[in-house]
C-alpha cells in the first residue's frame, strides 16, 4: 500500500497552504507577541518610578545574555511569520473579489477588524522605527547607551516623534482590540458561554495596552516626566 | 409608494456591465422585493427592453435561490430574512435603492443579478455526505443523540447555501457556508466516520474554488437570513486542524509490524 498522501513533509505543507493553517499560524504569532507587548508596556511602565528603577530593568534585561537573543529570536521569528501570513491572506482576499461592490454595507463589523490590514503594517514600520530609536540609537539623536531613563526623555521631547509612537500605538490597541478575540476563534476556540468573556478581554487588552504605552511620550511632553 | 432604482445589469458572463437607473412610480407596500420586481420586468418586457434577470424558486425563504445585494447588504435590510421574503414595507416612499449581484471570484455573474453558486455544490460533494447503508429505514431513535448536539446540528443545517455570508464577507470567504456543513454533521454520531476526511476535503475544494478567508469579522452571521452561528466557524477550524495533523488517507497502510 502507498504511503505518499500520509508523508510528513506533505502534511505540514498541506497545512502551511490551507487557508486555516494561515490563520492558525496567524493566531499563535499573534499570541506571542500580545504576550511580549503586555510584558514589555509594564516594564516600561517603571519609567514612572524613576531613572534608578528604569535603567535596572534595562541593565536586568542586557544581563540575561543568552536568554535575551533566545526571546529576541522567537520574536523576530514570530513577527517574520506574522507579516508573511498578512501579505499571503491579503493577495488572497484581492484575488476572491476582483470586482468590488459599488455599494457596500458592513453591519457588525468593527471598525478595528476591518482595519487590520492597515493598522498591522503602521505598527510594523514603527516597530523598525522603534528598534532603531531605542534600542540601537541609530534614530535617536541623544542616545546614550545604558541610560534608558534619559532617551526616554530625551526622545520624547520632540513633539513629532512623540505623535508617532502616540498614533502607532492607538492603532496597535485597535489591532489587539480585534486581533486578541480573533486569535482564539482561528484556534477553534468558541463557546456561547466563554465568546463574550474573550471578546470582553480582548477589547480590554487593547485598551490597556493603549493606554499604558500612549501614556509614556504624553507624560513627558506634559513635563510630567523629566530628567 | 415611489422607488428610484439602480440596478446591475450585465448582458452575460463576458458583459463588463453596469448600474442603469428606474423609476417606479407605483411600488405597494404589501409587495415582497421579487414581486416589485415582476413588476417591473412586466413594464420593461411591454416596452421591449429586456427584463432584469434574478434567481428565485420556492419564494417561501427556505430554498436558497433568490438573494443579491440591497443597498451593500445581501438580502436587504431585514434580518432573518430572505430577498424573497423581504417586503416593500421595509422602504419608505422616495427611497433609492443600489441591486447588485453577490461579487466574489468564486461566483462569476451569469446575468444582471443571478450568479454562479455551483462552486457551493463542489464543496458539497466534496465531503459533505454521510454514508449510510440502503434497505430497510432504521429504527427512529435507534442511535441516541444528545439533545443539546442535535439542536446545534439542526442550527447548522438550517443554511440555505445562499451565498449571502460570501457576499457579505469582506474577504469574499466561504467558511460561514462551509463550517455549516461541517458542524451539521460533524455534531451527530452519523457523521462521525467521515469527520476528518470531510473537513480536510471540503476545506481542500473551499480554497480550490478561490474563496477567501475568515479574518472573523461576524458580517456573515449577522447576514445570514437563517442565522447560522459564527462558532460554527471555530468548529471547523477545530476539525480541520486535528484532521490535518492526524487524518490517514483510505490508501495509507494501516501501520502496525
Amino acid at each position: 500500500m502507498s504511503t505518499i498522501a500520509v508523508g510528513g513533509l506533505n502534511r505540514t505543507a498541506a497545512l502551511y497552504q490551507s487557508v486555516i493553517g494561515k490563520k492558525v499560524i496567524m493566531a499563535v504569532t499573534g499570541f506571542i507577541l500580545s504576550g511580549f507587548v503586555l510584558g514589555h508596556m509594564i516594564g516600561n511602565l517603571q519609567v514612572f518610578a524613576g531613572p534608578e528603577k528604569l535603567n535596572a530593568y534595562g541593565a536586568f534585561l542586557q544581563s540575561l545574555g543568552g536568554a535575551l537573543w533566545a526571546a529576541r529570536i522567537v520574536l523576530l521569528a514570530s513577527v517574520g511569520l506574522h507579516i508573511t501570513m498578512a501579505v499571503q491572506l491579503t493577495m488572497l482576499k484581492l484575488e476572491a473579489r476582483p470586482q468590488p461592490y459599488v455599494k457596500k454595507t458592513a453591519l457588525v463589523s468593527t471598525y478595528a477588524a476591518r482595519t487590520m490590514i492597515w493598522s498591522g503594517p503602521i505598527v510594523g514600520a514603527f516597530l523598525v522605527y522603534h528598534l532603531l530609536h531605542f534600542t540601537t540609537g541609530q534614530a535617536h539623536p541623544d542616545f546614550k547607551p545604558g541610560d534608558v531613563y534619559a532617551n526616554v526623555i530625551t526622545g520624547f521631547r520632540n513633539p513629532a516623534v512623540s505623535l508617532f509612537y502616540m498614533v502607532a500605538n492607538i492603532l496597535l490597541a485597535f489591532h489587539l482590540y480585534h486581533g486578541v478575540w480573533s486569535m482564539f476563534q482561528s484556534l477553534g476556540v468558541a463557546h456561547p458561554r466563554y465568546t463574550p468573556l474573550l471578546k470582553r478581554v480582548a477589547q480590554t487588552f487593547g485598551i490597556v495596552v493603549g493606554l499604558g504605552n500612549v501614556a509614556m511620550p504624553m507624560a513627558v511632553l506634559t513635563g510630567i516626566l523629566s530628567l | 409608494m415611489k422607488l428610484t432604482l439602480n440596478i446591475w445589469r450585465q448582458k452575460g458572463p463576458n458583459d463588463a456591465g453596469r448600474i442603469v437607473k428606474y423609476e417606479m412610480p407605483n411600488v405597494d407596500e404589501h409587495m415582497s422585493f421579487l414581486e416589485m420586481l415582476d413588476v417591473l420586468n412586466e413594464d420593461l418586457i411591454h416596452k421591449g427592453e429586456e427584463p432584469v434577470t434574478f434567481e428565485h424558486d420556492c419564494r417561501e425563504g427556505i430554498c436558497g435561490c433568490c438573494g443579491f445585494m440591497i443597498n451593500g447588504l445581501p438580502h436587504g435590510p431585514q434580518r432573518g430574512t430572505t430577498v424573497c421574503q423581504l417586503h416593500m414595507r421595509q422602504f419608505h416612499d422616495g427611497e433609492e435603492l443600489w441591486l447588485e449581484p453577490f461579487r466574489a471570484k468564486a461566483f462569476p455573474v451569469l446575468k444582471d443579478l443571478m450568479v454562479d453558486r455551483s462552486a457551493f455544490d463542489r464543496i458539497i460533494a466534496a465531503g459533505g455526505y454521510v454514508s449510510v447503508n440502503t434497505g430497510c429505514a432504521v429504527d427512529g431513535n435507534a442511535i441516541p443523540i444528545e439533545k443539546q448536539s442535535a439542536e446545534m446540528a439542526m442550527d447548522a443545517a438550517a443554511c440555505i447555501g445562499c451565498g449571502a455570508c460570501v457576499a457579505s464577507c469582506p474577504n469574499a470567504s466561504a467558511s460561514l457556508f462551509t463550517s455549516a456543513k461541517i458542524a451539521h454533521l460533524g455534531l451527530l454520531p452519523q457523521g462521525q466516520a467521515e469527520r476528518d476526511r470531510r473537513a480536510v476535503r471540503m476545506v481542500a475544494q473551499l480554497m480550490e474554488e478561490g474563496f477567501g478567508y475568515c479574518t472573523n469579522t461576524g458580517e456573515c452571521e449577522a447576514l445570514c437570513p437563517k442565522g447560522v452561528k459564527l462558532e460554527n466557524i471555530a468548529r471547523m477550524n477545530r476539525d480541520y486542524l486535528k484532521a490535518a495533523i492526524l487524518y490517514r488517507e483510505e490508501n495509507a497502510s494501516a501501520g502496525g509490524a
